[in-house]
Parts: structure tokens; sequence; C-alpha cells
């Protein structure tokens, strides 16, 4: 495949980086340091120019490409280089934006803007944090089949329950599968007999139900948080807060800016807003911020979340999970103590990536950057797979292969070696890194 | 930049043309009951005259001081207009020109408030003139609250709108006049409706009193909120299927008409989401409910289908500033009558024909002191007040906190002024009545307790204290600001 990526920021490089293994791609972007600094550290083609100028897309190609993601980091570019790679309409177009009201637009029309698929940053952040804060000690947590599974990623505690049990002795959960372990960078197919170790990373695959069941049994003292101080009102701030609202929780939300501060009172019915700076100490102990099961951090710069999170920590905080803007901190702000440090750019360059694959599979999710896949698929009535049971067709697939759940007509059944496979059932299955090429060619 | 004021004597000389046509219609009652029509037709020329005139003068864009003079002027011009015909008959109290101002104000500001004492001493010409002039001043203050209050910041229409933005049906139209003649066909048709239904019960045997006379004036006074009744004993003259009744639509009346008329539309989600409605539904219930088992326990009335009627029709009249009896609550123990007092301050919903305070006001008042008492523990707190889903302006807060503060004080001093002035003249009267009388005209409810209770009236008051009831309920109706506005010097100066 041939792939046009406009904009050479994080993103950019990070999708060109993570797509140019298997395919061809061109990056074009008006900067041309950092076009040639990506030419040496990856192997594509660049090509300096506006994206929004169709001779520069001629020269980048564009008859000849398959797909165009136009990733800068302004909104407003994305969507017109998309408008304009339009002229090509044999061509698939990617657009990022930060502002959701861009996303509400597209998703209204039929290709709206010239766009065939859109990823909101800022949205997509505010869901993976809030997918994580409802699950308490979740480093990932995705979605398949509308809804109906949930795939989730825990670190175990050192001193959880089931840290010495057998994976079936800690099995005690309805239609939960245990796909994988990660131990020291391996990840280990769970067997009956493996035996769960403090530190371990386990991803899950079951009903929503029942991850939240495991995750409380896992920790049960840090069971559903009630208590959430989200810190900034930025656009990530704010839609993490209207998420918490949706399903339930009644955040305080922290801002400096008056006039902010009163815009989101007036936009978060079910929040408390209050008007200050986050770092002041005297006001977090005043408002008890120690006591909150869970801050978070979305403030604009990644100092300020570094530090208020650590403050938070410091004050006794259960559980922070700060924002980071540039990737590369994310690792930094959780060796010094942040729980979980969410990447808005990561998660957008994951979230492309994950759709480029995805177009072989209905919905994909990495895990460990990209060690594994948990992918879903919807079996067609002409596939191989229809009518063998689930023992049938793992005999043909290599080892690293974990059927997670299957939907069908809405329900959710829990894969056993008898289930019978049928057309238009919905299989989430995880795979190893080398076993992705089978399952898709098997489903 | 001075006042325009010819801009607002040209529109105000409009209404007063149009005055012209509920005059001849009641000079054709009068015809009808071989009674003269003189005293009709005569203002009716003297209206048509000075209002064309009017009218003549050059008009120009209407800017908030402009409707400020000509919201209050209309409303006095057509309050002493409207007593031209009782002072022509001049029968009984009417021979006294302040009885007649007070019995006219009363009418058009659709308080009830009445100075009748008999009712047989009047034609029947002229007792539908009173009705008729109530139903006019229910109509008016719909239409000047979509038309024009909206646009002059007093806080209750500003409210009105953010209770019903949501649905999108403030604006019913694009045009306010155009939304104005829908609310205006939903008042008509809501009044016609009634007299049908009192007719029908009529016709069929189950209330022989009411004839197509009474009930075309109850159907007047009853969906303008406003009281007036050519029976001496008010609704308490009919039967229980005719009371039932009246409060469904004294109920109507005091709903918003922007709600009701989506309900007519087949939209009853707008009502139901109602914030205000919601309030509005449970103060009914349970202050019916409280007065129900207060009179059972006082044993006030011989069955429980008695004593619920009345409670309820009492709280509906009361609580909606309507006015209507259904009995003589004046002798009921005086723990009802404090309950029927504090229901005087309530009023029904916004956008409705009511007056008083208004449910939504209460509502918004509650919900910032709520605020202010969160706001003590967490300084830092950014807490908007809310109705339903949507944001109350602070201005619009402030404003409210004003008018309710505004409406205490006038209350009270009209209060003090009716206790000194009875004590001048050696009348004498007790406090709570005196209180009683004066919220019922200040907040254009009727009757009262004491001498101005449902069977009695307001004559024997002295001649300083019906002229400043005849004021105040003036300046009530119209919600107090675009008088006071007058008062400023701020106003008149450019």
């Amino acid at each position: 495949m041939r792939v046009i990526v406009v904009g050479a920021g994080e993103v950019g490089s990070n999708i060109a980086g993570d797509l140019a293994t298997d395919h061809d791609v061109v990056v074009v972007d008006i900067d041309g340091e950092r076009v040639d600094a990506l030419s040496y550290s990856h192997d594509v083609l660049t090509v300096e120019g506006d994206g929004s100028d169709v001779d520069t897309l001629e020269e980048a190609g564009i008859a000849e490409a398959d797909m165009l993601i136009a990733s800068t980091d302004d909104d407003s570019t994305n969507i017109v280089t998309c408008g304009t790679a339009g002229v090509f309409p044999e061509t698939f177009t990617i657009a990022r934006v930060k502002r959701p009201q861009f996303l509400r637009t597209w998703e209204r029309g039929d290709r709206t803007f010239g766009v065939d698929f859109m990823v909101c940053t800022d949205l997509l952040a505010a869901e993976t944090i809030t997918g994580v804060i409802g699950l308490p000690t979740a480093q990932d947590v995705d979605t398949f089949a509308e809804g109906l599974v949930q795939m989730a990623e825990f670190e175990l505690p050192e001193d959880s329950p089931v840290v010495g049990q057998t994976v079936q002795e800690a099995d005690r959960f309805d239609s939960l599968t245990f796909a994988a372990i990660v131990r020291d960078d391996d990840i280990v197919i769970p067997r009956g007999d493996t035996v769960l170790r403090g530190g371990d990373d386990v991803v899950v695959i079951g009903s929503p139900d029942s991850v939240r069941s495991f995750s409380e049994a896992i920790a049960p003292e840090q069971s559903g948080p009630r208590d959430i101080v989200v810190v900034g009102g930025s656009e990530v701030g704010y839609q993490t807060t209207r998420l918490l609202e949706a399903r339930g929780f009644s955040p305080r939300l922290i801002e400096h800016d008056p006039d902010r501060a009163r815009w989101l009172a007036e936009k978060l019915p079910g929040t408390t807003v209050m008007q200050s700076d986050a770092t002041d100490r005297e006001f977090l102990e005043r408002e008890n911020v120690g006591d909150a099961d869970a801050l978070i951090a979305a403030l604009e710069n990644d100092q300020k979340n570094l530090l208020a999170g650590l403050l938070a920590d410091r004050l006794g905080t259960k559980r922070t999970v700060a924002v980071v803007d540039t990737v590369e901190f994310a690792d930094l702000f959780e060796a010094v103590g942040i729980d979980v440090a969410v990447s808005p750019r990561e998660a957008t360059a994951e979230e492309i990536t994950r759709f480029t694959r995805g177009r072989r599979a209905e919905n994909v999710s990495l895990i460990e950057g990209d060690r594994a896949e948990v992918m879903e698929f919807e079996v067609d009535a002409d596939g191989d797979a229809v009518g063998c049971t689930i023992q049938e067709v793992a005999e043909t697939l290599p080892d690293g292969v974990v059927f997670g759940a299957i939907t069908r007509d809405g329900e959710l059944t829990t894969p056993r070696g008898d289930t019978v496979i049928e057309a238009g059932d919905h299989v989430v299955v995880f795979a190893d890194a080398d076993a992705v090429e089978d399952v898709t060619a098997a489903l | 930049m001075r006042v325009d004021w010819r801009t607002s004597a040209s529109l105000t000389g409009t209404v007063l043309k149009g005055l012209a046509a509920p005059l001849a219609v009641s000079a054709v009652v009068a015809l009808l009951y071989a009674e003269s029509p003189v005293p009709f037709l005569a203002p009716a020329a003297g209206t048509l005259v000075v209002g064309v005139a009017l009218e003549r003068l050059p008009r120009d864009d209407l800017y908030p001081r402009e409707a400020f003079l000509m919201v209050s002027a209309t409303w006095l011009a057509v309050a002493l207009v409207g007593t031209v015909p009782f002072l022509l008959v001049g029968t009984g109290v009417f021979a006294s020109p302040l009885d007649a101002l007070f019995e006219s104000m009363s009418g058009i500001t659709t308080t009830g408030a009445t100075v009748i004492g008999d009712f047989d001493a009047h034609p029947q010409g002229l007792l539908f003139w009173r009705q008729l002039l109530q139903w006019l001043g229910g109509l008016g203050i719909l239409v000047l609250a979509v038309g024009l209050l909206s646009q002059l910041s007093v806080g209750g229409a500003r409210l009105m709108e953010t209770e019903t933005r949501t649905e999108d049906v403030t604006k019913l139209a694009p045009r306010i006049g155009e939304t104005a003649r829908i609310l205006g066909s939903l008042y008509v048709g809501l009044t016609v409706l009634l007299t049908v239904l009192l007719l029908a019960l009529h016709y069929a045997g189950f209330a022989p009193n009411m004839g197509p006379f009474n009930a075309v004036s109850h159907a007047l006074t009853t969906v303008a909120t406003a009281g007036f009744s050519p029976e001496a004993e008010s609704l308490g003259a009919f039967e229980p299927v005719v009371q039932y009744l009246v409060v469904l639509f004294m109920f109507l009346g005091a709903t918003n008409f922007v709600l009701l008329y989506a309900l007519t539309q087949g939209r009853a989600g707008p009502l139901r989401r109602s914030e205000e409605f919601r309030v509005y539904l449970g103060l009914v219930a349970a202050t019916t409910a409280v007065a129900a088992v207060v009179l059972a326990l006082d044993g006030t009335f011989p069955t429980v289908e008695s004593t619920f009627r009345h409670a309820l029709f009492q709280v509906v009249s009361i609580l909606t500033t309507t006015g209507y009896a259904s009995a003589d609550f004046n002798v009921w123990s005086p723990a009802l009558k404090h309950l029927l007092f504090l229901a005087m301050f309530v009023g029904g919903m916004a956008g409705s024909t009511t007056c008083s305070i208004k449910t939504v006001r209460w509502l918004v008042v509650l919900k910032s002191f709520r605020r202010e008492l969160f706001v003590e523990l967490h300084p830092e707190a950014v807490r908007p007040v809310r109705l339903g889903d949507e944001v109350v302006d602070e201005s619009t807060v402030r404003d409210i906190h004003g008018y309710v503060l505004l409406g205490i004080v006038v209350f009270t001093l009209l209060t003090v002024l009716v206790v000194v002035d009875a004590s001048r003249a050696g009348t004498g009267i007790g406090e709570f009545e005196a209180m009683g009388a004066a919220a019922s005209t200040f907040l254009n409810i009727g009757p009262a307790f004491g001498d101005a209770g449902p069977y009695g009236s307001y004559a024997g008051f002295p001649a300083i204290t019906k002229g400043s009831m005849v004021v105040l309920m003036w300046v009530g109706r119209i919600e107090i600001i675009p008088v006071l506005v007058l008062l400023t010097p701020d106003f008149w100066r450019s």
C-alpha cells in the first residue's frame, strides 16, 4: 500500500514509522529540516511542501496513493488537505483533529469535508483516561463489538489476592478470558496452571461487568473510584469530565482562568467547578484533594501536569493520571510516581495505525506498542471457519492466539473449545504479533 | 438621548383605539338586557377619537425608554377609560369616582378586588364590562410578556425564555408579533372552550345557575386568572362540577402559555421537562394536601369530598392569583388563613396570565441561596444557577433578587400605610387583615381577609388607602420595574 502522511510532527512521525515496515510511505511537511530528519530515521520518502497544495500532493504521488493521512497539529490544515486530496477520489483520507466539534460534524454526513476517517485527538485522550479511571490498576482499556466486549490490561500489585494463584484459580468470572500475561517483556499465553506473579501485566477480554469485577478482585482496597478530581479545563480536561459525568460520576474540576471556569461550570451540570491554581497547596488541602480516589492532570503543559500529579500523590490521592504531550516523557512520568501517563499524540498515532490495520479486521487494539494485537472480526458467510468449532480453528493456528469473546446477535458468548463459529459472529481474538497474519487469514 | 414620548403616546393611542370594540360589545350586552348603552358608547367614541389622535403622532423605533413609558402609560390609560362606564352608570358605590377607578384598575390588572357589596344594584351591562376588562387585562399581560417585557429585562420574561429556550418554543415564530398572535389565539381558544363546557353543563342540567351570561362572564375571568364574578357568592354559587372545571382552567391559565402551545401541537415533552411546572404542580398539590387535612381536623365541611374540593379550589384560586371563592374562607381557622396568605406570594408560572412573584423567581432565589451556602464552604467554586438544563444569567439572578426584595419592601410599606390610614380614619384594622389586603391588591389576587374577605368588599377602606392600592395594583401588574424606572431622574435626562 502507498501511504502519504502529511505533517511530520510527533503523530505523523510515529505513524510513518509504524507503517514504514509494511508499506511505501511518503511524508509531506512544510518544514524542510523535519522531513530531512525523518528520512534519516525511517525508511520513508519525504517531500517538502504544503500538504493542502494539490501540486505538492501530486509530487508526493497522490495519483497512485491508496491512503492519505493528514496529521499536522492544525485542524483546519488537516481538513483542507483531505478536501484537496478529494480531487483523487480513489485515495482513502484520514484526518486528525483536536476539536471534537469537527468530529461531530463529520459523523453527521457521508464523507464530510472529503474525509473518510477522522480521529479526534482530545476526545480519544479523554476516552482513554475515562476507560483507565473506571478500572483501578488498569493500564489500558478498549471496547469491541459495540461495547459488549471489553479488553483491559492490568498491572497486578504485589499484594494482590490473586498473586500466587494459578490462572485456573483466579478465573472465577463468567465470560472473562485471560488472553495474555506480559512478564518482563515476554508475552506469555496463560495455561490453566500458569501462576500469576506480582508486577505481571494481565490482558483480559470479557463483558464490561466481568472486567470490572476482575479489576476489583485484584485490588479490593481500590475498588471503584468515587471522588475524582480533574485538574485543568483544557479540551482534554473538559471532554474527560463530560465523559465521567456521562458515566455517573460527580467529579470536581479545577480551572485557573475565571472565564473558562465559568464556561465549564455552565457546560458541566454534574461537576463542581473550582476556580483556582491547582498547584496552590493550601487550596488543595482545604478542598481535601488528598482524599480523592483519583486525580487527572490535564493542564496545558507537561511540567505542570507532572507537578500537579506529584503534589496530589504527596497529599495522599490514591491514583494519579497525567496527560503528557511529549510522547517520550510518558515513561518518565510513570517512573517518578504518576500512576498512568496518557499521551494524546501517542493515542492518536495508535488509533490511526490500528485503523489502517483494522481495514482487515473490524477493530484492533495494540498491546505493548505493537507486540501483540486484540482484533475483532466479523465472520463472513463464505469464510473457512464457518461451522468449525474453536478447537478446530485453533489447531490450524500458531501458539500465540487466544479466542477472547464471541458476540452473536448482540449477545456475548464465552468461547469454549466446542463453541461452533457461525456466519455473522463477531470474534474477538488476542494474537501475538507473529500470529496476526495467520489469524487474519483464518477468519 | 431624550425620551421620545411621542412614539410611546402613539403606541398607547393604538391600544386606546382598540378599546372601542370591547366597549361596543358591552353596549350590545346592555341592549340585550334592555339597559342604556350610552355609558359604553360614549367612552367608546371618546377613546376612539383620542386613540386615533394619539396614534397620528410621529412614531419612531421603540427603544427601552419608550417601551417603559408606553407599558406604564397604556395600563394607566386603559384603567382610566375603563372607569368611565362605572362613573356614567353611577349606581351604588360607583357614585364615588375613586371607587369607580378602584374597580376599573382592579379589573384591568386582573386583581379582582371589588368595592361592590350589593351586586343586584348594578345593571348587567356594567357587570359584564367588569368581566371583559379582566379578560383584556389577562390578554394584555400575555402579549406584553412576549412582545415587550422580554426586551426590557424585567427578569420574568427573560426567565420564561430560559425555561423554554431548549425547546425552541419561545420564538414560536420568527416575528414577535406572530408569537403574540399564537399565544393570543390560545388564550381565546381556552376562553371559548371553557364557555362551551360551562354551557354544556348548564343545558345538561348539572348547573342550573350557569346560564349564558354567567358562563361567558366566568370563562372571561377564569382563564385570565382574574377573579371577578357577577355573583356575590363567587363560585360558591355553583355546583361542585362547575367548581372542579374552573379549578382546571385556573390552573391552565397560570401555566406557561408557550408550554401549553407545545402541548396543543402534540408535544408534551417541554411541559414535562419544565422545572418550573413541576415545582408549580408540587406546590399546588402540597398546599392542597395541608389545607385539606386542616379543614378535616377543623370539621369545617361535612364530607371528605367537599373538604377536598374547597381546599383544592381555594388553594388554586389564591396561588394562581385568581381570587375566586367557593366558600367564605374568611371564617376558616387562622392556620388556614395564614396558609392562604403565604400562597398569595407564589403566583403561577412566568409566561402565563398570573401575577405575584411567580414560581420561577422563587425557584431562582432558593437555588441561589443554596449556591451561596455551598460557596461559603468552597470559596473557589464556580456554580451557575440552573433551571432544568439551562443556565440562568447572573444578571437575571440579580434582577430577580432585586425584584423580590423590592416586592417585599413595597408590600411592607403598603401594610404599614393600611394600618396607619385606618387608624387615622378611625376604621381600625388588624395587622393580619392589613397584610392580607396589602398583599392581595399589590400582588393582584383580589380577596383577602376580614372586611376585604371573599364575600366582603374594599369599599370601606379610607380614601388614601384605596388610592394607594389603585397605584400599587398598577405597579404590581406590570412588575414594578417599568414604573419605578419612570421615577428615576436618569430616565428623563438626555
